[in-house]
């Protein structure tokens, strides 16, 4: 209470705040803004004819059955890569975390893959699993299994959810470690004389104590596929086979960059927005109630 | 969108930054490009010698990434309004060019203008129909041009006991399925999978992909190669995938090792190809002219081109345009066509560079590099082979190969894959009708 008497003024903290707010008005809500203008207009790429045509870009974006497939495509997506990097990062985090010989060489080797862009990355696995020339190919082959990603759209969505949750998993290793180490010994060392064995420790005092980094990386990790993993997909596979890999944020890119069909890439993006504020929204709301802090 | 603006303008400070550096009477031309490797050693040299051959044009050539990069970059310059003087564009990127009326500055109005000496006749039709408007206009000046070519592994032939390369279609599939006995992954495959199977499959017969000349006569054109030609090639191919004996390779050229590696034998590609299997194939190959159906009559007809051509920008002072000019000019010389072709397996643009080419003797000892123009030259251009233009051509040879690889995943049949494809592509077109500048 005594301190508010030191900033009378309003003026102060707004100008403080001002920087931050100059950031994300310009790099957040006037593209955002600029987004929605521009998925009701109908446009040639050079912008030299413009038309203003209300919903017609999202009334023809809900006609065409290509959509609706990248919805789909969107959704398995983000749960397999969501799911795997989570469970990935939070094994190696706990394997990483006892006291072991030389752990700072694995903890460091661990992180290192979020160094590798996600487009690189992708190259490298284009290497290995590039049919005919590809090791893992030729393996897989040799095996007796016709990996095809190139024709075969199951095999093309295993290789980039593979590609995803390697370039996702250091990251989630990081969080996962940190969490484990704000975790305090204390309560780990009474349980195990109370006599829990390590699995019971794990799930009824480390887990539910991870809850808060859980919970953001959840967040993080939607993100992530929901817009970052365009880079993967556009080195991996294209979209194809026959849009078996075609996400939302990947048609968004096709349809603007590629198609020259601004509005109706901006009608798209638009709803993605949408989506993943619905989304984070829903989980804030319900999730989070059962995040203990 | 905003983003791009905003690169688009911070590209555009970085270009004036550097424009503005040399306070000189000298007029910078700025050309952006697209060529990687050799190809763009090529570029630089074209660019040190204009400049060096006279002190009032400076061309300045700027990487700009892919071709899809390039095509970007310069929309988003132009609407930043800091468009190059010189653009690079390829050969599907032509409708969208040739419809920003107000953007470009066609090529045979510059030449016009600045009174250098053009003569459209001087250069190849098959090359520049394609850049041309249906009269005869040109629009953009042709840079690197190739066409497609079958790729032959002549010591997996003998290998699999068949004589001679396949001339057609037929042929074709009888050898894959010969040579899966020798090469089970693979007996022939294909690169750029529409522009071979679509776009050169339909001129090399004289059928057309769409109706008003293949839109070089209008925008208002409608798809039409879903006819029981096209799913004849299509059902083969299907029925070849189920063993291998056709296997395919992706929508671009990144199949194309398998052709050097030695795994598939008979391999469609561009013929800019060349110097890749020149340098890598570790056994005997030649290049043959792409298949026919020979039940079809006339063909084979003549190929159409691949690779890109430079689009000059509208609203450039008149010094840059003539500079620009001078600069074609420059390109078309007889001795430099002569040069870049032997050097970069691209095809020359003119007549007279393709016949000192001839009369020197070169393709007698680089055979390979004349199939091409073989191809190019077979017959005079019809309005089913001259070239082809329609809007977002980019995204549509997507769209094609999506339908192709259903069909070849036997998730469609080839007739359904080609009527989706058909109906796809023109809702397409409809829409880029509807933006396109009247």
């Amino acid at each position: 209470m005594e301190n508010r008497a030191i900033f009378s003024g309003k003026l102060l903290a707004f100008l403080l705040a001002a920087p931050q707010l100059a950031v994300s008005l310009i790099f957040f809500y006037w593209p955002a803004a600029q987004a929605l203008w521009q998925s009701f207009l109908v446009q040639d790429a050079f912008g030299l004819s413009t038309e203003f045509v209300w919903f017609e870009n999202y009334a023809a974006l809900l006609k065409t059955p290509e959509y609706y497939q990248a919805i789909g495509v969107t959704f398995v997506f983000s749960i397999l890569v969501v799911a795997f990097s989570l469970a990935i990062g939070l094994l190696l985090a706990v394997m990483a975390n006892r006291n072991i010989a030389g752990v700072q060489i694995y903890r460091t080797f661990l992180i290192i893959p979020y160094a590798v862009a996600p487009a690189v990355a992708s190259v490298l696995f284009i290497f290995m699993f590039q049919p005919g020339l590809g090791m893992i190919a030729r393996t897989l082959q040799r095996g007796g299994i016709d990996w095809n990603p190139v024709l075969n759209g199951t095999h093309a969505m295993i290789l980039v959810v593979i590609v995803a949750v390697w370039n996702q998993i250091s990251y989630n290793f990081l969080f996962f470690l940190a969490g484990l180490q704000s975790i305090p010994k204390t309560v780990i060392e009474a349980a195990a004389i109370d006599g829990a064995r390590p699995m019971r420790r794990f799930w009824t005092i480390i887990f539910p104590l991870l809850s808060p980094t859980t919970f953001f990386l959840i967040i993080v990790n939607i993100t992530y596929v929901f817009f970052n993993t365009l880079g993967i997909i556009d080195t991996a596979t294209g979209g194809g086979p026959n849009g078996a890999t075609q996400t939302l944020v990947y048609k968004v890119f096709q349809d603007g960059r590629v198609g020259a069909d601004l509005g109706g890439s901006a009608a798209q993006s638009v709803i993605l927005m949408i989506i993943v504020v619905v989304l984070t929204a829903f989980q804030f709301r319900y999730v989070e109630k059962k995040v203990h802090y | 969108m905003a983003y791009r603006g905003f690169g688009a303008a911070a590209a555009g400070v970085v270009t004036l930054a550097f424009a503005a550096s040399p306070a000189s009477a000298v007029t910078e031309i700025q050309w952006w490009h697209a060529m990687t490797g050799p190809n763009n050693d090529v570029v630089v040299k074209l660019a040190n010698d204009f400049n060096a051959s006279q002190s009032d044009y400076k061309i300045v050539p700027t990487f700009k990434g892919s071709y899809a990069d390039t095509l970007n970059a310069g929309i988003a310059a132009f609407r930043a309004g800091n468009a190059p003087g010189i653009m690079q564009v390829f050969e599907v990127g032509t409708a969208t060019m040739m419809s920003a009326k107000g953007a470009i500055k066609p090529v045979f109005e510059l030449m016009k203008e600045q009174g250098e000496k053009f003569d459209p006749q001087s250069y190849l039709p098959a090359i520049t129909g394609y850049y041309s408007t249906s009269k005869g206009d040109m629009l953009s000046f042709p840079f690197n041009s190739s066409s497609m070519v079958m790729w032959v592994n002549l010591d997996a032939l003998k290998q699999a006991g068949v004589a001679e390369p396949p001339k057609t279609w037929p042929e074709v599939f009888a050898d894959a399925k010969k040579l899966h006995a020798t090469h089970p992954t693979c007996g022939f495959s294909s690169s750029w999978i529409t522009w071979g199977l679509i776009e050169q499959f339909s001129a090399w017969h004289n059928v057309p992909i769409g109706t008003k000349a293949n839109g070089l006569d209008g925008f208002d054109t409608v798809l039409e190669f879903n006819t029981p030609l096209e799913t004849k090639l299509l059902e083969n191919l299907v029925e070849l995938q189920k063993d291998k004996s056709y296997d395919y390779s992706g929508r671009t050229n990144t199949g194309e090792g398998r052709f050097t590696s030695g795994e598939c034998p008979l391999y469609m590609t561009s013929s800019a190809f060349y110097p890749n299997v020149k340098a890598n194939a570790k056994f005997a190959y030649t290049a043959v002219p792409m298949p026919y159906f020979p039940d079809v009559a006339g063909a084979p007809q003549n190929s159409i081109i691949g690779g890109a051509s430079l689009w000059v920008m509208a609203g450039k002072s008149a010094d840059e345009y003539k500079g620009i000019a001078k600069f074609f000019t420059f390109l078309s010389d007889t001795d430099r066509q002569v040069y870049l072709h032997e050097v970069s397996g691209y095809l020359p643009i003119t007549k007279a560079a393709y016949e000192k080419t001839k009369e020197s003797g070169f393709y007698d000892k680089n055979p390979i590099l004349e199939v091409p123009l073989k191809e190019l030259t077979n017959k005079p251009p019809t309005e089913n082979s001259r070239g082809l233009r329609f809007g977002s051509m980019v995204q549509m040879r997507d769209v094609w190969s999506e339908e192709i690889e259903a069909a070849l995943a036997g998730k469609k049949s080839a007739k359904d894959a080609l009527d989706a494809a058909v109906s796809r592509g023109n809702q397409m077109l409809r829409q880029f009708e509807r933006t396109a500048v009247k």
